[in-house]
């Protein structure tokens, strides 16, 4: 039973030259010499689905950050975590129930996290804080791998999405894919409205840059903080949740995701919401792109009658698709971006 | 110079402040301050740059460890968090003018509100009114105010969550006349209203204007206590713990 890897989800078969989109146990097979226009649109989507997904865990880590200074390693963690509960709830209740319940369970985990473990361990220091939160990173994974072991757990799309939404040239577009799409969407304009017109939202968005100045307002801070937090690790469940039955719900699914979203946070800019989205949106499509271009060094340069020797180094970093180094492609700009723009895309904040 | 003695308002103040102590890390900063406010009096607190009346006032809201004893209203508050502190009815006014940048001045006014919509004897509209620079940019991001504007806008946030006492930290600091001038008025407006007012101040005309009593700060602790009357007559003190 063939599923897709990781995110994203159009993965290049070298052995036929075909285009293989995987979704859960369907693949669609797009033709080598496909039109170039129906990849593009293609990858745009998947692009902005990835990314909107990564920006439902990015946005909650930037917030937590900004707030309380903490740089959250357990917040993927949240994520598998959010996949697993949905996935349980799905097997007994099926997959709306799991939609609904995990995200509350999850954010409510969160806010537990927040106010018995984080609060108490906030007294001795941020290098204790940012231990704590990596110490709870391993422990939530070891959890997981008690509960449902180490081998992935089968998390069906539910029947009722599981169909072609439309075709673009010879590629079935799955409804389910859409149905995350607008799920993201509706989260993200949700948030927004939430933080711009009520009045809990400006509080909160107050308190990303004066927490002090809040309190000293009669604000209850530390209640705000444990909301955020508990908001936060819902929004990384609901993520998992809806990628879950797209991807593969394992234990090591936060393992292979927090690396990125430090990368979104750090690009984007410590602490600034609108970075987290561009940043996500752009590190969506990168992936996206890159994973679906064949192309190399060797292809590139091919006009040029250039090629290295056979069975040497050059030859072989000389025939590296894009497509082979798509992972390291946010490290990249990771890298470029602590070297020339130190503050992130939108960061204002110095430390 | 009269020491620190026991307070001299007749019926119990309404914020007395006992043997405080405060450290950052492991430098002693506040070594034992008296001070008191009764209802309704402007107490002014005056020192050189860096003797810790910023840290006296933070003490006092909890963003600094106090030790030793704060009494609100009667209550210990010592230990409590901030935000309660401040429901108590003490108003803080912060030295470095912390307005939410991205929020507009509109919200800036309704977040000092500690419910919403409920109005104290500061209401919205009445700060708009009064101040047009503020109303003409109702509807803009805080973060592009000048100072002053900055200034007043802290002032009337903090007016606007209904403190029966209100702390004040250095609020005409580098600030033209004409502003100077107009927080003064303010500031005397606030006491004409009945507030108790907190006041730490450099510009010493201000502070002998408005104030029914003076603090002079010096080293962590306090050194003189008196009238403005007392302090403009004492030389010695002005000179050794306040003039430049
Ligand atoms: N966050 C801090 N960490 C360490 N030391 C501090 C900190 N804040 C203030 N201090 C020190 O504490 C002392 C008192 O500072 P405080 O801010 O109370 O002074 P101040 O009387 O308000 O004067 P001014 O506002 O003019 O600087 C100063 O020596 C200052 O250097
Ligand atoms: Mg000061």
């Amino acid at each position: 039973m063939g599923r897709a890897s990781s995110l994203p989800l159009n993965l290049w078969d070298g052995a036929t030259g075909n285009w293989v989109v995987s979704f859960g146990t369907q693949h669609f097979l797009i033709k080598r010499r496909g039109n170039v226009l129906e990849l593009v649109l293609i990858s745009t989507l998947n692009g902005v689905l990835y990314g909107l997904l990564l920006f439902l865990m990015a946005s909650g880590l930037t917030l937590i950050f900004s707030m309380m200074g903490v740089l959250n390693f357990a917040h993927a963690s949240f994520y598998m975590l959010g996949a697993f509960v949905g996935y349980q709830i799905s097997k007994w209740a099926g997959f709306w129930p799991g939609l609904i319940f995990a995200p509350l369970i999850v954010g409510g985990v969160g806010m537990l996290v927040e106010r018995f473990g984080l609060r108490n361990v906030h007294k001795n220091g941020h290098v204790a804080e940012l231990l704590f939160t990596f110490g709870l990173a391993f422990v939530m994974e070891e959890l997981v791998q008690i509960v449902w072991g180490k081998a992935p757990v089968d998390y069906r799309v539910p029947a009722l999405l599981d169909f072609s939404a439309f075709t673009i040239f010879s590629t079935n577009y799955p409804a389910y894919k859409l149905f995350m799409l607008a799920i993201s969407l509706a989260i993200f304009v949700g948030l927004f409205a939430m933080l711009t017109r009520t009045r809990v939202g400006l509080i909160v968005q107050a308190a990303l840059t004066h927490p002090n100045m809040v309190a000293h307002l009669g604000h209850n801070v530390p209640l705000i903080f444990m909301l955020v937090f508990g908001v936060g690790a819902g929004l990384a469940a609901i993520a998992g949740v809806i990628a879950g039955p797209a991807l593969v719900t394992q234990s090591t699914m936060a393992g292979l995701l927090g690396p990125i979203l430090f990368v979104i946070v750090v690009v984007g800019g410590l602490g600034s919401l609108s970075g987290a989205l561009v940043a996500s949106l752009l590190i969506g499509l990168l992936q996206t792109f890159a994973i679906s271009s064949n192309v190399s060094m060797a292809d590139l340069f091919s006009f040029s009658g250039f090629a290295p020797q056979p069975n040497t180094i050059l030859n072989d970093l000389w025939r590296v698709s894009v497509a082979q180094i798509a992972p390291i492609l946010p490290y990249l700009l990771l890298v470029l971006m602590l070297i020339f723009r130190p503050t992130g895309l939108m960061g204002n904040r110095e430390s | 110079m009269s020491a620190p003695t026991t307070t001299t308002t007749p019926s119990a103040p309404m914020l007395e402040v006992r043997d405080l102590n405060a450290y950052y890390g492991k430098s002693h900063i506040l070594q034992g301050v008296n001070i008191s406010v009764g209802a309704g009096e402007v107490v002014s607190l005056l020192g050189r740059n860096g003797v810790g009346r910023s840290t006296t006032i933070k003490a006092i809201m909890g963003e600094v460890a106090p030790v030793g004893t704060v009494n609100f209203k009667g209550r210990s508050i010592v230990g409590l968090p901030s935000y309660k502190i401040a429901r108590l009815g003490l108003g803080y006014v912060p030295e470095n003018r912390d307005i939410f940048p991205t929020l507009t001045v509109r919200q800036n006014l309704a977040l000092g509100q500690k419910q919403a919509n409920v109005d104290g004897r500061w209401k919205l509209q009445d700060m708009l009114d009064r101040f047009p620079n503020l109303a003409r940019r109702a509807e803009t991001a805080a973060g592009v105010l000048s100072g002053g504007e900055k200034q007043m806008l802290t002032m009337c946030r903090t007016l606007m969550g209904d403190p029966d006492l209100i702390m004040i930290d250095e609020p005409t600091e580098g600030l033209a006349p004409l502003i100077v001038k107009q927080v003064g008025e303010l500031i005397s407006e606030i006491a004409a209203r009945g507030l108790a007012i907190l006041l730490v101040e450099q510009k010493l005309s201000i502070a002998l204007d408005i104030s029914s009593r003076i603090y002079v700060m010096g080293h962590g602790h306090v050194v003189f206590e008196g009238t403005p009357k007392d302090l403009a007559a004492n030389a010695d003190v002005r000179r050794e713990w306040l003039e430049v």
